[in-house]
């Protein structure tokens, strides 16, 4: 037994004791539990696994720390209204906002962050980290730190275009459609209906080898496969406010269907729609890191996360983890956006009832 | 009821916790109860009163969202509370069973009836397969099904609303229960369907001896079934006496006050002399997408300043009426005149000014306003839009209407829809009708998703504005209570049929057509005797075939 | 019984008009290309000559309806023409592969359908419990996660650091079938993982949706246990959403395929359709595309019937 082991069992078993005495049931079941599978755990894998155990938990409490302190933050300095909503969320909620705040200034100040330019050759090929290089050199010596901070901004930015433009494509036509009705809905349905037959990746693909790996054709590409998912969700949801009597007063009263959309619908739409967002960005996002990964997204030298990954995973076999740091800023950057949008789909769903 | 017999269920203090979503609020605040065994008692409350609550308590059951807080639950020596999940489940459909508001939604659509029938008596093992059915069979029968022996072999969606209402109460009596909870069993239908269930329900629960809670909104309806009644009031008791007691002399002024809704009526008023109708429905035929036909040859009239109801059950065609008057539905055939010249069929091709006289009021005012629009932008497009007001004027005109319906300007003036009550809610739906400067609207329902008190200061809204502003009104409903305060001439629709029309007094007086009839005497009356006078007068056994005359 | 025939008559013509389209659109699509295909091929510094002459090869110089109706009929007796590159038949270069690429995602099916569907019912019992909140993140988690990091994670793990599973799967006609199965474990494991959370989440909300019908409240009224309120009363209502999930599930793996047979170097559909995309190999771009979008539309179209025939009211109809 060496002191390691020694304070995480007394820490454990503290830890639950305490959770026991204050009548805390959850806490105390998954403290206790975690005491009685580290007993296996340290006979099976020794000592190391019990530091890895110690470490996860240690990266969660972490997390939870700082999303609680940002949480705190973001009640303090936003107004009444909205600090009230922020109160209610949840840590996973909070940490998603932290961790979309953080890309966010790592993709605007990306040259000032960046200790290197994004193209630039600074030492050998997969060179290990040092103190010039946080993270060493990619497969043409470039620094894997600074091409990361720069893939903050690409392929971010590249996702945000594009699911902007299908949004936009397909919230008008969704709001056009439900109120207008008739003909113009039925073909947007139907068109909406096929392209949705044709799983996205490959539909992408198929446009992506005719026209070429330019960033304009992914935007349209994306725009064009995503822009019917959003319009069949807006189009659901405008019907629902369509059939209220409110439309159908302001219809009677002579309204045009400009203002039946902007004052009517619109404003009893933006939950849903800005929760579909999110998760369109989600989806947009990792189809377009799947292409990149391909080798068919952003062109180099430009720093991309998805060919950061495909172009360094050599590495893996050698057993360096560090490639897999670009494919893990995707899933986290994926993942916050999810939790965010689990809560406000949660909040405008608890809302109805 | 002999003081002697034991208490079947003995509630004491009874507090019911509710979510918000951001903390735990009381809807239940501490109510005693005490059933005998046999006994029925109706529990009668306006919404929120808490007493479909209470129900579900007495099964020791609190629906998601809401939890028993406080107090304590006898039934028969059995302290609910406390009991163990599996205790109460053991209770619940064996010795304590409960009848839904909608039937419909409350049958599984997956099975036969009366497989959901047999499911509780095989369950506890009281009975074999065939002989579960064949007792089934025998209760359809009793409470007078059409083929009792064939209908239980359907499946719920095959049935009609008014008899899976009654195979309902057949599944809840399967196991011969000592309580059956009735939770608003008739809320959902027609007048004419609710009838039979009701003299259903009373049969059966009387046969067996069963004893029962009646949880309603309409006091007529729970004077027929109740022994006594508890009057309920945001989630306290207002009073409890003996149903006959309660009906001559209720003693608390909220109760009275629930008595007294029933009592406004306005006099006749008679068509002007020698005056054009203000509004002609000429012959209509209508039909909506799929051909079905939902008017035929339809014709009425309404003069300036008088308030026709029209009146009918649900599927009659009296909402169709108001869609063809208004546009949203052109004429198969037939023509709407409005002051002598026709309107356009369709509300498109129709003038500002055309649309204009022509206002709406809705039934359910939570869909009829926007609740992402202040009540100052409600009331104000309107007249912005048709009058062209803006700046100080619109303002003026704004509080103007707040006035007229009675909500102090300064106070309403930003609110959103939301922050209303039901009956404010109504009054700025009214408003907004007022701000286009109408002559004539159309009130849809405009109470029936009212509380009765507050449904009755919306009535007599509606008939001083009409006095002042000089308007008349087409009034739908299936409320023969609301068409007797407020009409002048009644229509009166059965599946897209007008059946008779004529003054309000004459209508009320016999002889009527027969549907004009068997709608009027099926309304419930303050009387504990009324079920019982009309069956006899009807003849018990055709009560089915009365209601489809 | 009729009304469910027309019904499902019906869907099936939807999706074969639904299918023609794509066709037309998949074929159209490289109508649009810059120049034609001759010169697409060949590039910028062909003579005119040889253009022309690949251009008489490739019968070009017939009109795009005549070749696209010639394709069709081939492409339904899966000739697919010949590939632009190495001149062998797209046809025999395709068949192989999509067995490979259907094994790899009906071992993946096979695991994934009946796990997250128990898991979903699972969560969706013991919703809002700790359970349900860890079950919830990780789902979440493994969802948002691109395939390849999933993928490669799993290489890290399983293959360089413990060597318990090969890393490449790369196949050969003599092996067994247990061989088989350990040597595409890894992607096989990856699609799981990626499928299992979609499925898992759409399973509980499913059933989490159909828990709050009042005919569930009314079978716990009459005193059903828990385990009979989900088997007899919310289980028949729920087949036709989880027919859905799965079916839908089952499309999304074949997108999820693409990805995963290039990290693992699988010899499948998806390989090849990313080189021929990186060749720029038409006729092997079509086919490819043609294919998934044929798969994918089937499974669309057993859902949709699927869930008509387990729909009671239209079972029964009045």
């Amino acid at each position: 037994m060496n002191v390691f082991a020694v304070t995480y069992f007394a820490f454990l078993i503290i830890a639950s004791s305490f959770a026991a005495f204050q009548q805390r049931r959850g806490p105390f079941m998954i403290l206790f539990s975690l005491t009685l599978a580290s007993f296996v755990l340290a006979i099976v894998g020794g000592t190391s696994a019990l530091r890895s155990v110690a470490v996860g938990a240690g990266l969660l409490a972490f997390a939870a720390s700082i999303a609680y302190c940002f949480r705190e933050f973001l009640v303090i300095i936003m107004p009444t209204g909205i600090a009230r909503e922020l109160r209610t969320a949840p840590l996973t909620a909070a940490f998603g906002l932290f961790v979309i705040f953080t890309y966010a200034i790592a993709g605007i100040f990306a040259p000032w962050i960046a200790p290197y330019g994004e193209s630039e050759i600074i030492s050998s090929a997969f060179a290990p980290a040092d103190e010039n290089m946080l993270l060493g050199a990619d497969q043409l010596g470039r620094d894997m730190f600074s091409r990361i901070v720069y893939g903050a901004r690409n392929s971010v930015g590249l996702a945000l275009v594009a699911t902007v433009s299908a949004f936009f494509m397909g919230a008008l036509g969704g709001l056009l459609a439900a109120t207008k009705g008739g003909w113009f809905d039925q073909f947007l349905g139907r068109a909406a209906d096929v392209i949705m037959s044709i799983p996205s990746l490959i539909f992408a693909l198929l446009m992506l080898s005719i026209f070429g790996p330019r960033i304009i054709v992914i935007i349209i590409a994306v725009a064009i496969i995503y822009a019917p998912r959003v319009f069949r969700l807006t189009r659901a949801v405008a019907g629902n406010v369509v059939v209220m009597d409110y439309i159908e007063a302001a219809k009677l009263r002579g309204e045009r269907t400009w203002y039946l959309i902007r004052k009517e619908i619109l404003p009893n739409s933006t939950a849903p729609l800005v929760a579909e967002f999110g998760l369109e960005f989600c989806f947009v996002f990792l189809l377009v890191a799947g292409l990149s990964f391909l080798g068919l997204g952003i062109q180099p030298p430009t720093a991309d996360w998805g060919s950061m990954v495909r172009e360094n995973a050599t590495l893996i076999s050698f057993g360096d983890l560090t490639p897999l740091i670009p494919a893990a800023a995707i899933a986290l950057l994926t993942v916050a956006v999810n939790f965010v949008v689990d809560w406000m789909l949660f909040r405008s769903s608890g809302l109805k009832e | 009821m002999p003081k002697a017999k034991r208490a079947l269920l003995e509630i004491s203090g009874l507090k019911v916790e509710g979510n918000t979503g951001e903390e735990w609020v009381d809807i239940v605040k501490g109510v005693h109860l005490t059933l005998r065994r046999g006994e029925v008692m109706g529990l009668i409350g306006e919404s929120g009163a808490g007493k479909s609550t209470i129900g579900a308590a007495a099964m020791g059951y609190a629906r998601d969202g809401t939890r028993i807080s406080d107090g304590s639950i006898d039934f028969d020596g059995i302290e609910l509370t406390t009991a163990s999940e599996g205790e109460k489940r053991a209770l619940r459909g064996s010795r304590i069973a409960y009848v839904a508001q909608s039937a419909a939604a409350s049958f599984n659509p997956a099975h036969r009836i009366i497989d959901q029938h047999t499911e509780a008596p095989l369950h506890y093992r009281i009975k074999k397969r065939l002989e579960a059915q064949e007792d089934a069979m025998d209760l359809y029968e009793r409470l007078r099904l059409p083929n009792p022996r064939e209908i239980g072999f359907r499946y719920p969606h095959q049935v009609s609303g008014g008899q899976l209402q009654r195979a309902m109460t057949a599944m809840a009596m399967a196991c011969r229960p000592d309580l059956i909870i009735f939770d608003e069993p008739t809320t959902a239908l027609d007048v004419t369907t609710q009838i039979e269930v009701l003299a259903a329900i009373r049969d059966i629960v009387d046969q067996f001896d069963t004893a029962a809670i009646y949880i309603t909104h309409d006091l007529a309806v729970v004077a027929q079934m109740a022994d006594t009644i508890k009057v309920l009031l945001r989630g306290r008791e207002v009073e409890e006496a003996p149903t006959q007691e309660m009906l001559d002399g209720p003693k608390e002024d909220y109760t009275k006050s629930l008595w007294a809704v029933r009592s406004f009526r306005r006099p006749q008023k008679s068509r002007p002399n020698g005056s054009e109708p203000l509004v002609s429905v000429r012959n209509v035929d209508a039909a909506y997408t799929g051909g079905v036909k939902v008017l035929d040859q339809v014709s009425f009239e309404i003069y300036k300043g008088m308030t026709v109801a029209v009146v009918g059950e649900s599927g009659s065609g009296k909402s169709t009426a108001a869609r063809v008057i208004t546009g949203l539905l052109p004429p198969t055939a037939g023509e709407v005149l409005f002051g002598g010249d026709p309107l356009p069929p369709n509300y498109r091709n129709r003038s500002r000014d055309q649309l204009r006289q022509v206002q709406m009021i809705y039934q359910m005012a939570d869909t009829a306003l926007n609740p992402k629009v202040r009540v100052n932008e409600i009331i104000g497009r309107p007249a912005q839009f048709y009058s062209g007001l803006h700046g100080v004027k619109l303002k003026h005109r704004v509080d103007e209407l707040l006035d007229l319906i009675e909500l102090e300007p300064s106070r309403f003036y930003d609110r959103y829809p939301p922050e209303l009550s039901g009956g404010q809610k109504q009054r700025i739906g009214i408003a907004r009708a007022l701000a286009a400067d109408p002559t004539f609207i159309i009130c849809d329902e405009v109470t029936s998703a009212l509380d009765q008190l507050v449904a009755e200061g919306i009535l007599k809204l509606l008939d001083r504005l009409q006095e002042d502003l000089d308007l008349s009104y087409m009034f739908i409903t299936h409320d023969l209570a609301t068409v007797r305060s407020i009409a002048d001439e009644v229509v009166v629709m059965r599946n897209g049929l007008v059946v008779e029309q004529g003054g309000k007094e004459e209508m009320f007086r016999p002889p009527h057509h027969p549907y004009t009839d068997l709608l009027l005497s099926s309304v419930p009356e303050m009387d504990s005797n009324w079920l019982t006078t009309l069956l006899e007068e009807r003849g018990v056994d055709n009560i089915g075939d009365a209601a489809t005359v | 019984m009729r009304d469910i025939l027309g019904l499902v008559l019906k869907r099936l013509g939807l999706g074969l008009v639904t299918l023609l389209v794509i066709s037309v659109i998949i074929f159209f699509m490289v109508e649009l290309l810059p120049g034609d295909l001759a010169q697409a091929v060949l590039g910028q510094g062909a003579t005119q000559e040889t253009v022309e002459a690949l251009r008489q090869e490739l019968g070009l110089d017939r009109p795009a309806v005549v070749r696209y109706l010639d394709w069709l009929s081939g492409a339904v007796v899966g000739d697919f023409g010949t590939s632009l590159i190495s001149g062998d038949s797209v046809g025999d270069a395709i068949s192989d592969r999509f067995l490979n690429t259907l094994f790899l995602a009906a071992y993946a099916a096979v695991i994934a359908v009946p796990l997250a569907i128990c898991l979903g019912v699972l969560v969706a019992l013991l919703r809002n419990s700790l359970f349900d909140r860890i079950a919830n993140v990780l789902t979440l988690t493994s969802i948002s996660s691109p395939e390849f990091f999933l993928g490669y994670i799993l290489i890290f793990y399983l293959a360089v650091k413990t060597g318990l599973f090969p890393a490449i799967s790369s196949l050969s006609g003599d092996m067994t079938f247990g061989e088989l199965l350990e040597r595409t474990f890894l992607p096989a494991l990856t699609l799981v993982l990626v499928v299992t959370a979609h499925m898992m989440r759409m399973t509980r909300a499913a059933i989490i949706n159909l828990l709050a019908s009042p005919y569930i409240e009314m079978a716990r009224l009459k005193g059903a246990p828990p385990w009979k309120v989900i088997a007899r009363h919310a289980l028949p209502n729920a087949w036709a959403p989880i027919i859905n999930v799965v079916a839908l599930n089952l499309a999304y793996l074949i997108t999820g395929v693409v990805l995963v047979e290039v990290v693992f170097v699988y010899p499948g559909i998806g390989q090849l359709l990313v080189d021929a995309v990186a060749k720029r190999d038409f006729p092997i771009v079509q086919a490819c595309c043609l294919i998934f979008a044929a798969t994918f539309i089937l499974l669309n179209l057993a859902a949709d019937v699927g869930a008509i025939l387990t729909n009671p009211r239209l079972r029964h109809p009045k």
